[in-house]
């Protein structure tokens, strides 16, 4: 499970930390751990195409290195694209088989990700998504 | 000269008792199983297996209804387990132990049945910073529809009870319900319930005690502990999933009103009402898992055959080994108090490393710990961690599992550091 691409972001999160005055976030954590995570979004001056993605909180290497990919994916594509993204997409990038427990921790920055941009954007929260923004940490 | 009586605890052979379970005979991830949370949930003996076997092979029929030959036998089985209950607890009246879904049912019908129709605006209810959701949240649930005020017990920087706080606590209300775990199911913490109990009665308040941690592992004699509720758990005690007990006073459980509604509970029922039945009948509506208690009799013999002494002392030895393996390892955190005054559960954390990666790679080993928050997360928040590792061990754990955790900790570290 823990292969070289895996370790890498781990070890070497990209886009981590805070983006102060940002154009979009979202907090989520997850109840089976109680790992937390907060994501930034800064916008280009299109106000759609994604600039800057940065995530801070605490998690397992699969959801730090599962949100630190996500960055690199995020990165120069549009609010709405990301949205969009299925997020069997993130789990290719991933590559491993994954238990439905640790599906959860995967997934984690990616769901906390469409909150921030539903907030900001009004952007589509698919079902799927909706309990992590009722579960947004005050 | 005076005659000098000797007691020996019997010694616990753990090597001879896996042979036991049959779950040991296979390999995981190619590999032994060294399991190490048996305080989430035992494995199951042959002879509880073969117990619920047999009772479905040539016994089984619904309970308290048919006249014929098999709903006898069954009713007998299901009413000798609540005897088998009722003497492991050392209840005054087998009509006190009432079987449940679990001990958090069984806190439940406590918390609905009791507290909703004696608690109200005034009164307190004290809970502790250790305990488990399962004594927690009913609590603070029915505090809050009856307007209770919801009080916590704090704990020392070693897991332990503030016990001097205690009248502090009570300051300006009534308190009415004092609720805790005999055994911390995360630090492992043997709770002085019966220091907490007398508090409580001096207030003529209810004990409410979850024994689902302390009874797989020491006596409990609810005379003795002197609480007025104890629940327990099968699944804890190498029984089956999905039944439990709650013991209760018996002039309690007269007063109290039922918790669910529908068959054999009653005593007559017309359009207009309907009356009760004599307890614990009242407590128990519907169908109930009749050979799960079966079952749970029989791990009840399984585990008083062994000696509830021994388990005991076999798993202050395992809490001492692993405290003093995992000391060696200076990126190794353990929380909670010294082996002697807990049970054989160790909650650690590696350095840097997430617990759940820990879980990970252990298992990787076939090592099996539970990572997480272990439904307490009030007193993860007192440690301030998200979660922790835990190492729980039972009569079936022996010393060369824990070396094989050492072992695997050291990989992980190799990996993930």
């Amino acid at each position: 499970m823990y292969r070289e691409v895996i370790l890498d972001h781990y070890k070497n999160p990209r886009g981590h930390g805070v983006i102060e005055d940002a154009d979009a976030e979202a907090e989520g954590f997850n109840p089976l751990c109680g790992d937390e995570v907060s994501i930034y979004v800064s916008f280009a001056e299109d106000g759609e195409t994604i600039d800057d993605v940065k995530f801070s909180g605490r998690g397992c290497a699969i959801s730090q290195a599962a949100t630190s990919m996500l960055v690199d994916m995020a990165k120069g594509r549009k609010a709405q694209e990301l949205a969009d993204l299925p997020k069997d997409d993130l789990l290719d990038e991933i590559g491993i088989p994954l238990t439905p427990i640790r599906l959860k921790c995967a997934l984690l920055g990616l769901g906390v990700l469409k909150v921030a941009l539903h907030r900001a954007k009004g952007t589509p929260l698919p079902q799927e998504w909706a309990g992590l923004d009722e579960l947004e940490l005050k | 000269m005076a005659d000098v009586a000797v007691t020996e605890t019997r010694k616990l052979d753990a090597q001879k008792l896996r042979a036991d379970f049959p779950i040991f005979e296979q390999l995981i991830h190619g590999k032994p199983l060294s399991f190490l949370d048996s305080a989430a949930s035992s494995q199951k003996p042959r002879q509880v297996l073969d117990a619920i076997r047999t009772f479905y092979e040539t016994s089984y029929a619904n309970v308290h209804r048919g006249v014929y030959e098999l709903a006898e036998r069954a009713t007998a089985g299901y009413e000798g387990a609540r005897e088998t209950v009722a003497r492991f607890l050392n209840a005054s009246s087998t009509r006190e132990v009432i079987f449940t879904r679990n001990a958090t049912e069984g806190i439940n019908l406590v918390a609905y049945a009791w507290g909703l129709n004696n608690l109200g605006p005034g009164d307190v209810v004290v809970v502790t910073q250790l305990e488990h959701h399962s004594n927690f949240v009913p609590w603070q649930y029915i505090a809050h529809r009856t307007g209770a005020d919801f009080r916590m017990l704090a704990l020392d920087e070693q897991g332990e009870l503030r016990l001097d706080e205690l009248d502090d606590l009570a300051g300006g209300g009534r308190v009415k319900v004092v609720a805790a775990g005999l055994v911390s199911n995360s630090l492992g913490s043997v709770n002085p319930v019966e220091k907490l109990a007398a508090w409580a009665h001096e207030r003529a308040a209810i004990m409410v005690c979850d024994a689902a941690q302390g009874a797989p592992h020491r006596v409990v004699d609810v005379q003795a502990l002197g609480a007025d509720f104890v629940a327990i758990t099968a699944h804890k005690l190498c029984g089956p999933s999905g039944i439990g007990a709650v013991w209760g006073r018996m002039e309690l459980l007269e007063a109290m009103e039922p918790f669910n509604l529908g068959g054999h509970m009653i005593s007559r029922v017309r359009f207009e009402d309907t009356s009760w039945g004599e307890v614990p009948a009242k407590f128990e509506a519907g169908t109930q898992a009749i050979a799960e208690a079966v079952g749970f009799g029989a791990a009840i013999d399984y585990i008083s055959e062994v000696g509830l002494d021994a388990i005991e002392r076999h798993e202050h030895e395992l809490a001492a080994y692993a405290l003093d393996r995992l000391a060696e390892l200076p990126w190794v955190k353990t929380y909670g108090p010294p082996a002697d005054r807990r049970a054989g559960i160790v909650s650690f954390n590696v350095e840097d490393i997430h617990p759940h990666d820990v879980a990970q790679i252990l298992d990787g080993e076939g090592v099996a710990i539970r990572a997480g928050h272990h439904c307490c997360q009030p007193l993860m928040a007192k440690l301030g961690v998200a979660a922790t590792n835990r190492a729980s061990f039972y009569l079936y754990t022996v010393p060369d599992e824990i070396d094989r955790l050492v072992d695997g900790l050291h990989k992980v570290r190799k990996i993930l550091s």
